[in-house]
Formats: structure tokens, C-alpha cells, sequence
């Protein structure tokens, strides 16, 4: 799929990452799109966490490069590398809160650590947040232990977009949740990549719930063995001649 | 069962060599990134007084009551030795000499292995495990800088306090059974501390537990860190940090002991 340069945001050229003798990512190239939602899908074990630790420079690339808003990230450290990664945010599979912290404070924690702001403008933002992702304010001051699944992901979401960032990532935001919530977050995805628009924050959602892929995304790739077999829009995806990708979404 | 070659022997034997010598780099490089963080912002006390507190605080009453104990069973035992001799007099000194100088900082650096270094590592632990430790990554923290660095400050700080409470204590409980248990004269008790014991058996004893608080925070914290897989890691890594942080103090003092009464 070819776009506009202006319109990348994220570009992988030739990622290559191997573990030993294991062979992760194969030789990836991969451009996501400004201000879209993008999925990538791919069996466990297809290389999809390796992807996203290298898009957030966790990992290394063994050779390659990964460049986002144009800055080659491949070799960034130290404080470059800590103050590329505020232009994240994240939604962890397990939702990653905090467990010694309430909610309110999982998301006050990034606002404490990064701006100037006082605690009232803290607290404002806070509840503006929770209340976004439909937390009630009885479970603000709950600890994580204390909150359902679906709301701890939702607490989640809300302590990723407390500092506007350029690009959110989901990494298998639904699994381990009932339908209902699933839906609930599916829906929750797009709301806030809708709130996002105007300024052109971009989704990228780790996954393996095509059902959902297809009813969210704007863009599907699909990668398999550390490469991407198909890469276009919801829509061509789901008419995809790929026969994994196929089987996949017949699954 | 496959019968074990000499080749397979020798490999193994290298194998384990090569990860020795691997895990001794991880440790010192561990031990380095401390240096580098701990004179750079942010600086961040909250963090460190809750450490300060936990392992401090939390550990006073544990630290009291075997100083106690220690104090008054070492009394009891140096006062049937001696008597065999007629020195039960020097009770009092040799009683308050072996705390300063090995009891209280051994046994109060065991005791912080225990307590302190085993929750070091099933904390850090756990939050590898759930992904806590990457969340801080991703939002730009430096994971070493704020877990690993306030526990490693709160265990260097920590430690030679509670040695020194420790050597209070355990001489409280020596002059105890001493002078009310074994009736032995209190002036004479306290002549002889003051003739024998310096201020130097203190100071090696606040040296030593300086060094087994840093080791035992940095231990705690390295297994933390060195977590994977689950419940099963964690536990795992909690053990490690007890039984190494325990043999790094016993090992440690052998050789802190031999350098330091040289120089004091």
C-alpha cells in the first residue's frame, strides 16, 4: 500500500529482530497512516508484540530501522529516547494499572510526573478522563484489585490519553473480556479516535479479534512469520485472495 | 539415562562458567546505571522516604527483639566460658565488642535480606510480570531510576541504623542477664566497657552494614528486574534475592573484616 510521505507517521524499513537463532521479524516494510486506526493481526507468536516493542524503541532492531514522525528511532537512548516515548500512549493487554494506586491516581500519575500543573488542574483532568472512558466516580479511588476487567482497561485507556498523544496503541485491548465488554471497548476505540481527529492522532491496535478489526479499523495488515502478507483497508481486507489471511478470518 | 561423557562434563562445566561471568557483567552494569542515576533529576523523596519507611521502620521491631535476645544469650554464654577462668568480668565488653564489630551488622543485614530484600524482588517482580514496569517505560520513566534507585538509597541509609539500634539494644539485653541475672557487679561491668571497647568497633560494624544494605538493595532489586515468566518467576526471583543476598553479606564480611581491622 503506497501513501503520501506527509501523511506517515510511523515507517519500518527492512526490520529485521532476532532472539539467537530465532528469527522474528523478517525483513518488515510497513508505513502507517497519520490519523488512522490501523490493526495489525497475525497468530501468537507472529511477531505483533515484537512489532510494537520496536514501533515504542523497547527493543532494538537487530537491522533496520524504525522511523516515527521522521526520527529514526533505531538507535535513540537515554533521555531522547524517554522524551520520544511521551508521544505514546498505551493500553497494555492486562491494562498494566498500577496495582499500589488508585485510579484516580494510575491516571494522575503521568500529569504529576510531566506537567506543571497544579493539583486542582490534576484533579479537574482526571475526572474529565474517567468520566470520558464511563468510570463512575464511586470507583475513582478504587485500587485496581478492586475493578472488573473491563474497567481496569477502561482506567487504562484513560491514564494513555492523559498527556494528548501523537499515537495510542492497544495491544489486544479485548482479550480476556465477556462480549458485552468487548463491544463496550471496540466502542470506546473509535470514540476516542474520533475525539482525536481534528488533531490527527493516530491508533494502532495490536490484535487477533478480526470480527472487531474489520468493524473498527480503517487499515488491516497482517503479518505472519515476522512479514507482512496484506496490508489495505478494512473493507479490501475482508475480500483479501491471501489464503492465511482467509483461513484467518474464517477462523 | 544417558550416561554422562567427559566432553558433556567439561561443557557444562564451561556453560556454567560463561553464564557466571554473563551474570557478573548484568550485576555490574546494574551496579553502574546506580551511579549514573543517583545524582541526576528528578529527585524523587516521596519514594525514597516510603523505602526509608518500610524498610526502616518496618524492620524496628524485628531488629529489637533479636538484638534483645542476642545480647542476653551472648552474656549468658561468654559468662560460663569466663567464669572457668575468672574473667567473667570482661562479660560486659566482649559482649558489646562482638555486636559492634560482627552480630549487629550480620544479623541485622540477614535479617533485611529476609524481610526487606525478598519484597524488593516480588515487587519488582510482580510489575515486570504485569506489565507495570514497561507502562513506566513507555511513559518515559526510566524503570531502574524509580524502582530500583530509591530502595537501593533506603537500604544503604537504612542498614547502619538499624545495626546501630541492634548494638544498642543487644547491650541493653547483655547488661541485663549480666548484672540482674548473673550478678555481675555493674560498676565493674561498665569499667571494663569502657576500658575495652572503642569507638572504631563501632565504626567497623556501621561500615560493614553500610556496604550489606547497598548489596542487599541492589541484589533485591537485580532479581526483580531478572523476573520472567509469571508467578513462577517471581517466586523464583524472591528466592534468589534471600539466599544470595544472605551468602553476599556472610562471604562480604569475611573480607570487609580482614581489610578493616587492618585500617582501624
Amino acid at each position: 500500500m503506497n501513501l503520501d510521505s506527509k501523511d506517515v507517521v510511523i515507517s519500518i524499513r527492512n526490520l529485521k529482530k532476532s532472539f539467537g537463532q530465532y528469527s522474528i521479524i523478517n525483513d518488515l516494510n510497513f508505513d502507517i497512516k497519520r490519523g488512522s486506526i490501523t490493526t495489525i493481526l497475525g497468530f501468537s507468536g507472529a511477531g505483533k508484540s515484537t512489532l510494537l516493542k520496536h514501533i515504542l524503541g523497547l527493543l532494538r532492531p537487530t537491522s533496520g530501522h524504525v522511523f516515527v514522525n521522521g526520527q529514526d528511532i533505531s538507535n535513540l537512548g537515554g533521555v531522547a529516547l524517554r522524551e520520544f516515548r511521551r508521544n505514546f500512549g498505551m493500553l497494555f493487554q492486562y491494562a498494566a494499572l498500577f496495582d499500589s494506586l488508585s485510579a484516580f491516581e494510575n491516571v494522575a500519575f503521568p500529569l504529576r510526573e510531566f506537567t506543571k500543573d497544579s493539583e486542582a488542574e490534576i484533579s479537574r483532568k482526571v475526572k474529565s478522563l474517567l468520566e470520558s472512558v464511563n468510570i463512575l466516580e464511586n470507583s475513582f479511588y478504587k485500587l485496581p484489585s478492586e475493578l472488573s476487567g473491563g474497567m481496569r482497561k477502561r482506567v487504562g485507556l484513560a491514564r494513555g490519553l492523559a498527556l494528548n498523544p501523537d499515537i495510542m496503541l492497544y495491544d489486544e485491548p479485548t482479550t480476556g473480556l465477556d462480549p458485552i465488554t468487548t463491544k463496550m471497548v471496540n466502542e470506546l476505540i473509535v470514540q476516542t479516535a474520533k475525539n482525536n481527529k481534528q488533531r490527527q492522532m493516530t491508533t494502532i491496535i495490536i490484535s487477533h479479534d478480526v470480527k472487531a478489526s474489520l468493524a473498527i479499523s480503517d487499515f488491516i495488515a497482517f503479518l505472519e512469520h515476522g512479514r507482512i502478507v496484506e496490508y489495505s483497508t478494512a473493507s479490501e481486507f475482508a475480500q483479501s485472495k491471501n489464503r492465511i489471511v482467509q483461513e484467518f478470518i474464517n477462523l | 539415562m544417558p550416561i554422562k561423557t567427559g566432553a558433556g562434563l567439561i561443557e557444562k562445566f564451561g556453560d556454567s562458567i560463561l553464564r557466571a561471568i554473563e551474570e557478573t557483567g548484568k550485576v555490574t552494569l546494574f551496579v553502574g546505571q546506580f551511579f549514573y542515576w543517583v545524582f541526576r533529576p528528578p529527585f524523587r523523596f516521596r519514594l525514597l522516604f516510603a523505602q526509608l519507611y518500610f524498610i526502616g521502620n518496618k524492620s524496628l521491631f524485628i531488629i529489637c527483639l533479636s538484638g534483645a535476645f542476642t545480647g542476653m544469650v551472648l552474656a549468658y554464654q561468654t559468662y560460663f566460658g569466663f567464669k572457668i577462668i575468672s574473667v567473667d568480668s570482661l562479660v560486659g565488653p566482649v559482649v558489646a565488642i562482638s555486636l559492634a564489630r560482627e552480630l549487629a551488622p550480620v544479623l541485622s543485614g540477614l535479617i533485611v535480606a529476609g524481610r526487606a530484600g525478598a519484597a524488593m524482588a516480588a515487587q519488582i517482580g510482580t510489575m515486570k510480570v504485569t506489565e507495570q514496569v514497561d507502562a513506566l517505560e513507555v511513559m518515559g520513566i526510566d524503570s531502574y531510576q524509580y524502582l530500583a534507585l530509591p530502595r537501593i538509597i533506603a537500604g544503604t541509609l537504612s542498614l547502619p541504623m538499624l545495626t546501630i539500634i541492634f548494638l544498642l539494644v543487644g547491650n541493653l539485653g547483655g547488661w541485663l542477664v549480666g548484672t540482674k541475672a548473673l550478678m555481675i557487679d555493674e560498676t565493674m561491668y561498665f569499667s571494663k566497657l569502657g576500658e575495652f571497647m572503642f569507638l572504631a568497633d563501632i565504626y567497623q560494624g556501621v561500615i560493614k552494614s553500610i556496604f550489606f544494605g547497598f548489596s542487599i538493595a541492589v541484589i533485591g532489586t537485580y532479581f526483580g528486574f531478572e523476573v520472567k515468566r509469571g508467578a513462577e518467576g517471581v517466586g523464583k526471583g524472591t528466592n534468589m534475592a534471600v539466599v544470595w543476598g544472605m551468602i553476599f553479606v556472610l562471604i562480604s564480611d569475611y573480607f570487609l573484616t580482614s581489610f578493616l581491622i587492618k585500617i582501624l
